[in-house]
This record gives C-alpha cells, sequence and structure tokens, in this order.
C-alpha cells in the first residue's frame, strides 16, 4: 500500500456491454479517508463502476488506478488491499454465519488468534454473534448485507467498495447499516458505497451523481444542494397532479416536481410567490393541506440537473 | 510459508464444496442414483441375458454323470433346478402352468454310453411363449451341454485315455474366450465404470462451476487472493473423491450381482481410472467456462457425454463404424479407457498390452485439461 493521499484514481473509464455503455469516460478521484457515494438510478452504472475499480471485470478503455495499482495489470495487488461487498447477496446461502466467516478467512489468510479477534469484532458490530450457527439462506435481507459486509472486512482493508448495501433493507437496518459505515470511518478508512436512495448522500463526504455511464456532478452534499435553482416550496395536497398544473403555469415558478401527495416547486423568491400559488390552488378548489418553505434535498438537486440536461440537448 | 496459504486456500474450497454436496440432495441423488441407474440400464434390462429360468429336471438316469451334467445347468446361472420329476407329463404339466420354463429329460443309459465313448442324448424342452428368451435359453442349454462334453473329455484325457476323434455330444469348432457364457454383463460393467466416471466428473463439476457464477458467490470469490488454479483443483477434488467412491461401488455391484470377474490388478484400475478423469474434469471445466446457467451447463455435460456412448465403442463395435466416426472415436478419451477398462477386467491386461492406450489417454488428458485450466479466467466478463 502507498501512503499517498489518493486512494482511487479513475482517467476516462469505459465499459460496454455490446451496444449498451455501461460507463462512459468516467473520470474520478478519491482521497483517503473519504466517504464517497456513487448516487444514481438503477442502470445508471454504478455497479459497473464499482465492479472494475475492484478490478473484478476489465475496463473497455481507460485508465485506472487503486492505491497506485492499476487495475489491469495489478487486479492481484488490490484485491489484497481492498474490502469489495457485491449488490447482489454473494455469500453461500447454504452455509452459516460462522462457515462463511471462516471460509473467507481462509482465504484471506486470517488465521489463528488473529482470526479469533476478528471474527469477534465483525459478530459484534454487526449483532449476528447470536447467529453463527444459521444458515446465511435463513437471514433476512439486512442480516445477510451485514454479514456480506462483515466477510468483506475479514482481512481489515483500509479501502472499502460497497456496492448497494441498503438497497431492499428495511428503514432501521439502513441506519443501522449508515451508523457501521460511519464507524468505520472513523477508525480511518476510506469507503466508496453507490446508493440509489438520494437521501443517503448527507452522509456521505462527497458525492458523484451518476447517470448514464457518467459522474453528471461532484460535490459535498452541501455544494450539491446549491445546484438547485431558486428556492423551494412544499405543498402538500391529495390532488398532486392538478396542483402540478397549477403551480408549473404561474409565472416566477422554474420547475415542479411530485414525490406522492407532496409538490416541490422551485421559485426565484419564496416570500412572493407562496401566497400568490396559496390562492390560485383555491381559485381551481384544490385543497391544500399545507404549503411552506424547505430546503431543498440532494434528490431535487439530482433531477432538477438531469431536466436541465435533457433540456438542453 | 506461501506454500502453506496455497494449500490452506485450496483446502477452504474442498471444506466448502463438501458442505454443499452433504447439504444438497440433488448432487447426493446423482452420485448415487446414476450409477445404479446406468448399471440397471446397461447391464441389466438392455442384455438379453437369461437367468434363473426354472427348470424342470427328468433324470432317468441317476448316476454321477447324470448328476454332473444338472450341476453343470445350475452352475451356468441360467436355470434354477426348480423341480425334480418322474414323468414326463409333469413336465408338460408345470411348463403349461408356467412354473416351469423348461424341461430336461436325461434317459436311462446316459452314463453307460459316455461311458462307452458313444453320442449321450439329452432331450431339452423350452417354453416358447417369449422367443427372445427361448432362443437365448435354447443357445444357452446347447452351449452348457457343450462345455460340459469338453470338461468330460479334458478329464478322460488327463486320465491317460486314448484321444478319441468324435466325443459324445461334444462339438470342438466354436470357442469363445474370456467370456465363455457370452454374458454381456461381463462385457458391459467394465465399460460402464468409465461411462459414469465420466458423466458424474463432467456433470458434477460444470455445474458446481457455474452454481457459483449464477449465484454471484464468485464475484466474492474474484476478489480474494484464490487463484484460478486452486479455485479449479479445491472444486474439483470433491467430485473426484465421489467418483472414485462410485467406481467402487459399481465394482461391488459388478462382481456381486452381475457376477464379473475381476481378471486383473484393482490398483492398476483405479491408477488408469485416474488418468482418465484428467480429460472428464476438462470437460467440465470446459462446459463451466461456456454455460451461464446450471440447467444450460448440464445440458451441455449430458450432450458432451452422446458422442462417448456412441461411438467409443461402449455400444456398437468401432470397426464397424464408417470411417469418419471411427476417426472421431479416437479423440474420444472414453475410447481408450474402454479398451484399458476391459482389458483389465476381463482379460487379466497389464500395462505391457495397454501402453498406446494409456499413452493416449494421456496426451487427451493433458491437452482438455490445460485448455479448460487456461480457458478459466478469475474474473467476470
Ligand atoms: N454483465 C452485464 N452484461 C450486460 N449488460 C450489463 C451488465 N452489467 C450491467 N449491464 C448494463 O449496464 C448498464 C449499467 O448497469 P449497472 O452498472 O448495473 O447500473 P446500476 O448499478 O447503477 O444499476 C445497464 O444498462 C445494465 O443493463
Ligand atoms: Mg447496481
Amino acid at each position: 500500500m502507498t501512503d499517498s493521499p489518493i486512494v482511487v484514481e479513475a482517467d476516462r473509464l469505459s465499459r460496454r456491454f455490446g451496444p449498451i455503455v455501461a460507463v462512459n469516460e468516467l473520470s474520478l478521484t478519491v482521497a483517503r479517508g473519504e466517504i464517497f457515494g456513487l448516487i444514481g438510478p438503477d442502470g445508471a452504472g454504478k455497479t459497473t463502476v464499482l465492479r472494475l475499480l475492484a478490478a473484478v471485470m476489465p475496463p473497455s478503455s481507460g485508465q485506472a488506478r487503486v492505491l497506485g495499482f492499476d487495475i489491469r495489470h495489478q487486479a492481484e495487488r488490490i484485491r489484497q488491499a481492498i474490502g469489495y461487498m457485491p449488490q447482489k447477496f454473494s455469500l453461500y446461502a447454504d452455509l452459516t454465519v460462522i462457515e462463511n466467516l471462516n471460509f473467507f478467512a481462509d482465504l484471506f489468510n486470517v488465521r489463528g488468534a488473529r482470526r479469533h479477534q476478528r471474527i469477534a469484532e465483525l459478530l459484534a458490530f454487526s449483532r449476528l454473534a447470536e447467529f453463527t450457527e444459521r444458515r446465511a439462506a435463513a437471514l433476512s435481507g439486512g442480516m445477510q448485507k451485514k454479514l456480506a459486509l462483515a466477510c468483506a472486512l475479514i482481512h481489515n482493508p483500509q479501502v472499502i467498495f460497497l456496492d448497494e448495501p441498503t438497497t431492499g433493507v428495511d428503514p432501521i437496518s439502513r441506519r443501522e447499516f449508515w451508523d457501521i459505515l460511519s464507524s468505520l470511518h472513523v477508525q480511518g478508512a476510506t469507503i466508496i458505497v453507490s446508493t440509489p436512495y438520494m437521501d443517503e448522500a448527507e452522509r456521505c463526504s462527497r458525492v458523484g451523481l451518476m447517470y448514464e455511464g457518467r459522474i453528471a456532478e461532484c460535490d459535498t452534499p452541501d455544494g450539491l444542494r446549491r445546484l438547485t435553482p431558486g428556492e423551494l416550496l412544499a405543498v402538500w395536497t391529495p390532488q398532486v397532479m392538478q396542483a402540478r398544473r397549477i403551480a408549473a403555469a404561474l409565472p416566477g415558478v422554474l420547475e415542479v416536481q411530485t414525490y406522492g401527495d407532496l409538490l416541490h416547486v422551485f421559485v426565484h423568491d419564496a416570500a412572493a410567490i407562496a401566497p400568490q400559488l396559496a390562492q390560485a390552488l383555491a381559485a381551481a378548489g384544490v385543497p391544500v393541506t399545507e404549503i411552506k418553505r424547505a430546503q431543498p434535498r440532494v434528490e431535487e438537486a439530482f433531477i432538477s440537473l438531469i431536466v436541465g440536461r435533457r433540456a438542453a440537448t | 510459508m506461501r506454500f502453506l496459504h496455497v494449500l490452506i486456500r485450496i483446502f477452504a474450497i474442498m471444506r466448502k464444496e463438501f458442505i454443499h454436496i452433504r447439504r444438497d440432495p440433488r448432487t447426493l441423488a446423482i452420485v448415487i442414483i446414476l450409477p445404479i441407474f446406468q448399471l440397471i440400464i446397461f447391464g441389466y434390462a438392455v442384455t438379453s441375458d437369461v437367468k434363473h429360468l426354472p427348470l424342470a429336471v427328468f433324470d432317468q438316469d441317476r448316476t454321477a454323470a447324470s448328476r454332473a451334467l444338472i450341476e453343470a445347468y445350475r452352475n451356468s446361472g441360467y436355470f434354477d433346478i426348480a423341480y425334480y420329476v418322474s414323468t414326463h407329463d409333469e413336465i408338460a404339466y408345470l411348463i403349461d402352468a408356467g412354473l416351469a420354463r423348461a424341461g430336461l429329460t436325461i434317459p436311462p443309459g446316459y452314463s453307460n454310453r459316455l461311458a462307452r465313448r458313444e453320442q449321450a442324448e439329452v432331450s431339452f424342452i423350452i417354453d416358447g411363449s417369449d422367443p427372445t428368451i427361448a432362443n437365448t435359453a435354447l443357445a444357452s442349454a446347447s452351449a452348457i451341454g457343450q462345455a460340459h462334453g469338453a470338461e468330460l473329455l479334458q478329464t478322460a484325457l488327463r486320465r491317460g485315455g486314448t484321444l478319441p476323434g468324435l466325443l459324445p455330444g461334444v462339438e470342438v469348432r466354436t470357442r469363445v474366450w474370456y467370456n465363455p457364457n457370452m454374458r454381456s454383463a461381463n462385457y458391459m460393467v467394465p465399460a460402464l465404470i468409465g461411462l459414469i466416471l465420466q458423466t458424474l466428473t463432467a456433470l458434477l463439476t460444470a455445474v458446481a462451476i457455474v452454481r457459483e457464477r449464477e449465484q454471484g458467490t464468485l464475484e466474492s470469490l474474484i476478489v480474494t487472493p484464490i487463484r484460478s488454479v486452486e479455485l479449479v483443483l479445491g472444486k474439483i477434488v470433491p467430485y473426484v473423491v465421489l467418483a472414485f467412491m462410485d467406481m467402487i461401488l459399481i465394482l461391488v455391484v459388478g462382481t456381486y450381482w452381475f457376477h464379473v470377474p475381476i481378471n486383473g490388478s484393482v490398483t492398476l484400475l483405479l491408477a488408469l481410472a485416474a488418468l482418465f478423469l484428467m480429460s472428464s474434469l476438462g470437460i467440465g471445466l470446459l462446459v463451466s467456462s461456456a454455460a451461464r446457467t446450471q440447467q444450460e451447463a448440464m445440458m451441455m455435460a449430458f450432450f458432451t457425454i452422446l458422442p462417448s456412448v456412441f461411438l467409443s465403442g461402449f455400444m456398437f463395435p468401432i470397426a464397424s463404424m464408417p470411417p469418419v466416426l471411427q476417426w472421431l472415436s479416437k479423440v474420444i478419451p472414453l475410447t481408450y479407457f474402454l479398451v484399458i477398462d476391459r482389458g483389465i477386467v476381463l482379460k487379466g491386461n497389464g500395462m505391457d498390452i495397454l501402453l498406446p492406450q494409456v499413452t493416449m489417454l494421456t496426451v487427451l488428458g493433458v491437452i482438455i485439461l490445460s485448455l479448460a485450466v487456461l480457458r478459466f479466467r478469475k474474473r467476470l466478463e
């Protein structure tokens, strides 16, 4: 391992599957000690990027170094040094929790007292200690993810790649999982994590918004929030579609997004538009539960970013 | 130290694989049922052998010589001496009722005629309702008679008798070597060892490796320090162990159930079977690199078995095939192993005679296995 502050350095990395361009000339730098979030919708190319960086799959073109090792020619060096947790559950379902841990300990040559201690630690933080004799297949989705993480950490790697560790997991387990990641981060690990959930961006030190094989924007969560146009009004109403039409037609409204019975209206001047909007909705007979000013989220930044790009092309 | 790590990794894979086998009833079912199934199909159902036909005997001679003849019939295994009767009518009744399938009548004076070196006649009645059985039974009945006659001749010669021209009931012309009773089980059971070894190892290794890819566990393995060769070895060894267990099962069933005599060295047979496994494992690995799902792997593995069954001489003699197929049969590993296998079991052949086949098997095994290992990549595509 090198002591360089740069952990991941990708230069115009591409990966094609036949006609599909999963990763398109992507460049990226991650420094030691970051929690870097790769965030984007399904099919954006997150999994493929992580596979390329973990040297699980060769790139079609471009370069990348992880801890100074070339992903094409020094794959084995990278694999020794990193922990990688695939998106899909990829442990042995018919093996018990402890059998899975011991198996990976064998492969990573973690033995004797060191293994004993490491497995105890991992079982403690993943709260799997009482389930050691249970087959992996019989664990809940959240517990399976934690077991996968524990196996990926068996050799105490300082750089950890996690592919959608919280997808398909209940909200409590999601929170728990992020707490685990934060404590790993505090212990000095560099973490590169992908997720389709925009709200998880808040727990990252830096975020790359991924879309169609590229990183559309890369910044801190705060920096990304500032990308949203103007100010934000949140409107709760049972008739979202009608409300959306009315809001969009109002002068001074930049953009409207819907989330269930919640309407997000981006405006130049929230204080001026709020009463006009309430009036217009009332005139059309649309019932409104509440209108108030809100903090834009990374999700909004992402959507307006993509909508903006689409309009531009 | 390095080497120790290599061993630890290989053992980790092996141990894991044995756990899969133990916990997956399908694999165990294949390992146990496949050989038994194939033994029944090829060693039994396909044979036109007739066994244990109930025979009614009417011995009018009642001498040591007639009893020796009856004993010869009993020992052949084709007939069970079900009834001793004292009239011709009883035989007719037993056959009519289906209680006996055949009747043997030894006339009075049988032993005297033999002693006088005259043609001794016995009469044999067979139930013809199943012509296949009847044909075989008739052929066996006369063959047993001939064999018995030949034995009498030898005994006479050993006692220093004069050399006779033609002897009682003996036709000297036909003679079958190694398998005097022409039992197809003797021919098929040793061959089955080869077929089952190949089916089992090719199928199970292919499926075991494709399963890792299909279930995504390969992705976890790729990011560990294990090398391709270690992974392949660790995955193969458990199935080699299973294959040998099956081989022993077949040998035991072959010996004790089908009464196939093993004339050669079992150790040599096991050693050369291991050599043969190189190519089967190679085939399994090649299949695993081409198949995406376990089902595909299974289909492809079975598909590779077909040419082995039809072109290796397992079912049909190679000499009677068209030239193209004869040429093809030369690149099928089973072709050589069958010669080895039948040679050791039936003829008691040793290494000296089998050397050409052993050489070819080694060459094919090394080629197939190296190709397979080189194709095996420790990454996703
Ligand atoms: N192994 C593969 N073979 C073919 N296409 C693939 C493969 N992996 C990913 N893709 C395609 O590449 C694109 C990006 O996929 P992926 O990297 O899995 O995105 P994400 O993880 O963000 O959902 C998708 O269109 C997907 O269908
Ligand atoms: Mg993904």
